[in-house]
């Protein structure tokens, strides 16, 4: 299973993975993404993980990355 | 303020010299890397510096990391309620310094570090200066300054300021063990020193945890108990309760608050239900004339100052979430209140680099529970606990 | 022939300081956090990366023009090391100098995933004196200089590049003005008076 990985020490909250991962990332009242499913590293359902690499690919902070590890 | 009992102690008792060290505890045995692994492992022996992650598991995969092996023994200390790592850096610093060698060994390092605040650093200069005259550190040991802050002593924190970059938590999609890096609290250590000279089969009959009494108790102290020891002996060994009590805190600025039962067992089991966990040993005694809020939102402050400015969502999340509960501890209560403690308890939780914004929300949701009918008196402008009405 | 090359090197020189000025509205404008023109954040990032990718093509357009054109006389050289040329060395210097300042700033950004983001941040600061210093060279070297439309089109471009740090340097810029800044807390930086002794 992918996970989206956010580097909090990286992200800046310059809001364009809460754009481009609508379903899965929310903005917190700061501009910070924040999961939908309440996770630390959410689950990339298949249909998003193109779009969640184009998110990881755009971020601006590089403080994205998908990881396989289910810890 | 805080001073170690009197009774004789494994832990605690000691002059901290290389001479008494030796004739109370003698050499340490000839082990190979794999024997003390094993002896971990059957010792069942776990971090005593919060986590309580197994230590067996961590020396594992530091050594599978392919990376060069660094070992730090960390003796940062940075919650307020926990004095137990200086008093045994001070009392037993040998038997930190011969655990440090064995984990050292069974990763095969090339570095090894003691990581410990400034005002210690002296003395230990000087141990270490003994033992290198003795032949005891066949690896060479490093002193580091760590600095007086909270989050200082977080794993990732003490590797980096070990590593000259500032104390400061980074991120864990690489974990700290896969870097090569090995952070062990140093009561963990000492504990395997004793476990190399004795055996597992001893430490799991006789072993033992070091807990930091405070609070409404009559002589605040540090004292060697067993897990599932209850909280009243603990309280008991401090000089017992100068107050009735209304609250205890287990487990310190991230733990979380239990009812004053004086026969709840200070275990990992006994203590989850209430949200805690004996953590790195800290007890905190509220007498029953305290406000448990008023407490909670002057320890949330403290946390909320105390964040390592990097992560958005704790550098902005701890200082609401403090306000908010001082707005409720100081019976300035708007509508929806414990609603949105408990929002930005949730907002917070697993969104940084560390497990500083966890534990502070965890402290606060356990206050809101345990002082449940203290919140709804707040509410009312009245404090149960301070017979206060505004 | 030759009088096509030179008036192409001339226009592709204009229409790259356009997409300069363009690019670095946008860059601003992606760095505020907010959707622009119509355009949401995402999209206002990957005008701002594929303007100036454009600009590259007409930058390279141009150079080629120069090295091929008899007027000019342009040598290789030229264009890499800066203030050396033969003809106006210094305003010449400005476009080679700024040709320098966008060939590093492009190729970070596209290595930035290996880079790292404190390198590339670094560079992209550079973006900064590129902008400028391209304007220099156009109203300076140019065979254009002092027509009216140059001037116009320079004008243009220095208003809304103006404008843009204008409102960056705002207090209306940031989307969540409540934001507490992250940055590490001086209590933890590195000890200076190092404990191995």
């Amino acid at each position: 299973m992918t996970r989206l990985h956010i580097d909090w020490t990286l992200c800046d909250g310059r809001g364009l993975c809460t754009e481009l991962l609508e379903e899965m990332l929310a903005e917190d009242d700061w501009g910070f993404p924040l999961a939908r499913d309440g996770s630390a590293e959410p689950a990339v359902p298949a249909p998003l993980e193109n779009a969640a690499a184009h998110a990881v690919s755009r971020c601006p902070m590089l403080a994205l990355r998908l990881v396989g590890r289910t810890s | 303020m805080i001073s170690a009992t009197e009774a004789p102690s494994r832990l605690l008792s000691g002059d901290g010299t290389l001479d008494h060290h030796l004739a109370r505890h003698g050499r340490l045995p000839l082990l190979d890397g794999s024997q003390i692994i094993g002896m971990a492992r059957d010792a069942s022996l776990t971090g005593r510096g919060g986590a309580g992650f197994p230590m067996w598991r961590k020396l594992g995969a530091v050594a599978a990391s392919g990376r060069p092996p660094v070992v730090i023994a960390n003796g940062a200390e940075g919650e307020p309620l926990s004095g137990k790592d200086r008093v045994l850096l001070t009392r037993q610093p040998h038997l930190v310094l011969d655990g440090l060698q064995l984990v050292a060994r069974a990763v095969g390092a090339r570095a090894a570090h003691l990581y410990a605040p400034a005002k210690l650093l002296p003395g230990l200069r000087k141990v270490l200066a003994d033992r290198r005259g003795a032949g005891l550190d066949p690896l060479p040991v490093t002193p580091t300054v760590a600095p007086d802050a909270f989050v200082a002593g977080e794993e990732s924190a003490a590797a980096s300021a070990v590593a000259g970059r500032g104390a400061v938590p980074s991120d864990k999609r690489v974990r700290v063990v896969e870097t090569g890096t090995l952070v062990q609290n140093v009561e963990t250590l000492a504990h395997l020193a004793l476990i190399a000279r004795h055996g597992p089969g001893w430490f799991l009959s006789a072993g033992t945890f070091l807990a930091t009494v405070s609070g409404a108790v009559a002589r605040p102290s540090v004292v060697e108990a067993e897990y599932g020891v209850p909280l009243g002996e603990l309280i008991a060994a401090a000089g017992g309760p100068t107050f009735e009590l209304q609250a205890v805190l287990v487990g310190g600025y991230h733990g979380g608050w239990v009812p004053a039962d004086l026969s709840l067992p200070v275990s990992q089991s006994a203590l989850a239900p209430f949200g805690a966990s004996p953590g790195a040993g800290v007890v905190l005694a509220l007498p029953a004339h305290a406000c448990g809020l008023a407490e909670t939102a002057k320890i949330a402050g403290y946390l909320a100052d105390q964040v390592s400015g990097q992560c958005g969502p704790c550098v902005n999340g701890l200082p609401r979430m403090a306000w908010t509960l001082a707005d409720l501890a100081a019976r300035r209560p708007r509508p929806g209140l414990p609603g949105e403690v408990a929002r930005l308890a949730a907002l917070v939780t697993g969104r940084g680099a560390c497990r500083h914004p966890d534990g502070t929300a965890r402290l606060i949701v356990s206050a809101m529970r345990t002082f449940e009918a203290d919140v709804a008196a707040h509410l009312a402008g009245r404090c149960l606990a301070t017979g206060g009405r505004r | 022939m030759t009088d096509a090359l030179w008036y192409f090197a001339r226009g592709s020189g204009v229409v790259a300081l356009v997409l300069l000025t363009v690019v670095v509205v946008l860059g601003i404008g992606a760095r505020s956090g907010r959707p622009a023109f119509g355009l949401p954040r995402f999209a206002v990032s990957l005008v701002h990366r594929n303007a100036a990718l454009l600009a590259v093509v007409f930058l390279v357009g141009h150079v080629i023009g120069l090295l091929f054109d008899p007027y000019a006389q342009l040598r290789f050289f030229d264009v890499v090391v800066p203030f050396v040329g033969n003809y106006r060395p210094v305003w010449q210097g400005f476009g080679t100098l700024g040709l320098d300042l966008l060939a590093a700033i492009v190729i970070t950004s596209l290595l930035r995933h290996r880079l790292g983001v404190r390198a590339w941040r670094a560079v992209h600061w550079l973006a900064y004196l590129c902008w400028p210093v391209a304007l220099l060279h156009g109203l300076g070297n140019g065979a254009d200089r002092g027509t009216w439309w140059l001037w116009a089109t320079s004008l243009t471009c220095a208003a809304a590049v103006t404008a843009a740090i204008g409102w960056r340097l705002s207090a209306t810029f940031d989307r969540f003005p409540a934001r507490a800044e992250r940055r590490v807390a001086p209590r933890l930086r590195p000890h200076l008076e190092e404990a191995s002794r």
